[in-house]
Parts: C-alpha cells; structure tokens; sequence
C-alpha cells in the first residue's frame, strides 16, 4: 500500500469540487485527499461560504416579476429610438461632469475675495466642504435614471447604512411640508473621511440636495457655526456647522426658498 | 417568432447585471440593451443553439464596451466609479452585509468579477465563460482564482477593521481598468 501522503490539491481542483463539476468519483477522490490538506480545506470552506453569499446577493430579482419596459423590449423588434437614448444618456453625464469642472473653476475665483488672511485661512476647510457640496450637486442633480444609490423606498436601511459609514447615527430630515420628497442617497468620499448626500425633489421635479460630513478640523471655536449663504455660483446654498459636522442644502432656488429649506433641515437635526 | 424563451431568461440577465453594476437602473438598462441588441440580432441566433448563453455573450460584449466608453469619457457620474471608494465595515444586518459584498465585488477588476459572476451565479461551465468573454479556459480559471482569493481578502478586512472605512474612503484612488 502507498504510504506517501496523497498530493496537495491544486487551486484548480478546489474551483471544480465547489462548482460542482465533477462526477462522483473524482469527487470522492478529492474530498479523501482534502481530508489531509487543512489549508485547502480551509479554502474550500472560505470560498463555498462566499459562494452562497453571492448567489443570495441579488436572489430576490430572480423572483420579481419581469419590468413592463424588459416585457416590451422583448416583445417587439428593435427601436430606432434606442440609439438616440443611448446618445441623451451619455451626453447628459457628461454635461454634468463638464459643469462640475467649470464650476470648480467658478468657486475657485470667488472664494478668493475675503481681506483677512486669518480668516482665510479659517475658513478655507469649510469652503472646501461647501466646494464639494456644490460639486456633488452638479453632478448628481441632472441625473435622470440614477440620481442615488438607495432609493427613498429603503429609507429605513438608507439612514443605517449612511450612519454606520459616517461613523455617527443620522437623522434623515423630512421637506414634504416644503414640498420636496425624498429620491434618495448617496456615499462620497471626503477630506475627513465619508460623507452623504441626501436628495428631495418638488412636484415640479426641482432638486435639492444636503450634504453632510465631519466638519473640518479647525472650524470655529465652538465647532458650531451659524447659517452661511454661498450664492455665486450656478448652484447657490445655505451651510452650516453643528457640533462638529458640516451640512451644504444647494438648489437651483432663491436665497429665501434655501434658507427655508435650510432652517426646516436644521430644526430636525 | 416566439419571444417567451427570451423572456424566460430575463430574471437570470437582470440578477448577473445587478451583482455585476451594483446599480439596479444601471443593471436594467444593461438588460435592456441586452435585449434590444439580441431582437436586432435575432436571426444571427441559431435556433436550437443554447440562447442564454448567446445572451449573456452580448450583455458580456455591451458591457465592456459600456466600461471604456465611460472611461474614454472619464465619466465621473457613474455609481460603479465610486462604489470602490469606501472600504466596507462589518456586516450589522443581513441588507448591510449584502452592501458590503456587493462592495467588495465592485473592488475587483472588471474581467475577475465577470469570471466570478457567470461561474457562480450561472453555473456555466469555465469552457462556456471562456467562449462568453473571448479569453482561453486557462485563463478563466486564473481570474476565478484571483476573484475568489481577493473577494476573500477584502470581505476578510472589512469584517476586521470597520474604523478604517472613513479613512480609506478619505484617499480615493482611480479605477484600474486596462
């Protein structure tokens, strides 16, 4: 009888043990080998637990019903109008990304205009967050399909997720009584670390968006500011610094609508 | 012509697409051009002839295509850009968990994900991926090795250090994409 210990199992064979793409015998043959190769085993067992979790990833989407416009597509043979969609789609992001540039551009000029070098210097992380507040807005506003990445459907699991990433529990305002809905959020990175952007939207389809994040370090004393108007740029906005995080609402709407806005915001936070 | 086979297959194109995307709008219109490619196309396909994997052929060569036309464009809008950037924390709740794979599926690079995707998700064989993706079989089962091992690796340091999230997420890198 050989006494040499079975060969260790090649990375190759593993794949097809756990896919399943073996018969019996090879089978067996194998999984006596695995029994004295502890870190294939451990593989094996790390990569079929993997495995499992991938394939509940999405599971749900098996069992909904089919999309009308899948249904319709199927149903019917090519569009002429698809190309000129496809066209719209990838113009209009890169219109977004084009705004955001030159918006960049834009803040930059304006944010020079101060006399104080102190409160230059300042102020200078806060008009960073307000730059990319202003910035995120530009680019997700004009998105027609896919302004968010969780939809208002999963609030509950949205203000978890956004919590947990921000590192501090959130609350997620409300504007239905200033007539804005919720469409949803997002995670951005940021200078001091992850930040939100929430984003409503009116019956007329106008959109607002708050972006939220660790205020940066040396901000005021108290780490508490009071409501600061931005309103040189394309998209103007209110922002603020409350126990030591940053908050921009920004809108294509009047001072006064945003300070609304803004007031009904920080009175729910 | 009988379309009920084409719809037959939507529900698997659309689970593939989302775990692919990580975008369930970006995902559905995957599909549906998926779809709307294989109607105009529909007499290239041999009846008799195995249609998923037809389809999943044209969703593969839209998808790629879709990936460089975003990169030509340096599309910063896209969800796929950004959902690499955040490290993720350790699983709270099943839909966090659920985020957080889907996160780390987003930090492979597109050809390992695809292998790791069709092989898992479809049970296609590794010959069939090969032929969906244009690539030999050695090839396939050196990306499947790689996607597993490093989908292992960052679902392993995710569950182990939460607090790195915020600062990794701090120090965004650009996509590899070749």
């Amino acid at each position: 009888m050989d006494k040499r210990p079975a060969p260790l199992l090649r990375e190759e064979e593993l794949h097809t043990l756990l896919d399943g793409r073996l018969d019996a015998a090879e089978r067996d043959a194998l999984e006596q080998r695995l029994v004295q190769d502890p870190a294939a085993s451990a593989t094996l067992q790390a990569w079929q637990r993997q495995r499992e979790a991938l394939r509940s990833l999405h599971g749900e989407v098996l069992d909904e019903p089919v999309p009308a416009a899948l249904l319709a597509v199927a149903g019917q043979a090519q569009h002429a109008h698809q190309q000129a969609q496809q066209g719209w789609r990838w113009g209009g992001m890169a219109a977004g990304v084009a705004l955001a540039f030159g918006m960049g551009w834009f803040m930059h000029g304006q944010l020079q205009s101060p006399s104080s070098g102190a409160l230059l210097a300042r102020q200078q992380p806060v008009r960073e967050f307000v730059h990319q507040a202003s910035l995120a807005h530009a680019v997700y506003a004009p998105e027609v399909r896919h302004p968010v990445e969780v939809g208002s459907a999963q609030e509950e699991h949205l203000v978890q997720w956004l919590s947990k990433r921000l590192g501090r529990p959130l609350k997620l305002p409300h504007l239905n009584e200033q007539g804005y809905e919720l469409v949803g959020g997002r995670l951005l990175p940021g200078d001091e670390g992850a930040r939100a952007q929430f984003m409503y939207q009116n019956a007329r389809g106008e959109r607002v968006t708050l972006y939220l994040g660790s205020a940066p370090d040396n901000v005021g004393g108290q780490g508490s500011t009071e409501f600061r108007y931005s309103a040189d740029g394309p998209v103007p906005g209110f922002y603020w610094v409350d126990e030591g995080f940053a908050y921009a609402l920004s809108g294509a709407l009047t001072r006064q609508q945003l300070l609304q806005l803004a007031q009904a915001v920080y009175h729910q936070l | 012509m009988n379309r009920q086979p084409l719809i037959d297959q939507i529900p698997a194109l659309r689970r593939y697409a989302r775990a692919l995307t990580g975008d369930a709008w970006v995902a559905d219109d995957l599909v549906q051009d998926t779809l709307e490619r294989a109607c105009a196309k529909w007499r290239l396909w041999l009846a008799g002839s195995d249609l998923r994997a037809w389809l999943f052929t044209i969703m593969h060569n839209l998808f790629v295509s879709q990936v460089r036309h975003r990169v030509r464009q340096g599309d910063l809008a896209s969800p796929l850009d950004l959902a690499g950037l955040a490290e993720p924390a350790a699983p709270a709740s099943c839909a966090d968990s659920a985020i957080d794979l889907q996160r780390c599926l987003l930090r492979l690079p597109e050809e390992q994900r695809v292998v790791l995707l069709l092989v898992t998700l479809e049970d296609l064989s590794y010959a069939e991926v090969a032929r969906i993706t244009g690539v030999p079989t050695g090839t396939v089962m050196s990306r499947l090795s790689r996607a597993r091992s490093r989908l292992q690796e960052l679902m392993d340091a995710s569950a182990a250090s939460p607090a790195r999230a915020a600062a990794e997420s701090a120090a965004p890198s650009l996509r590899r994409l070749k």
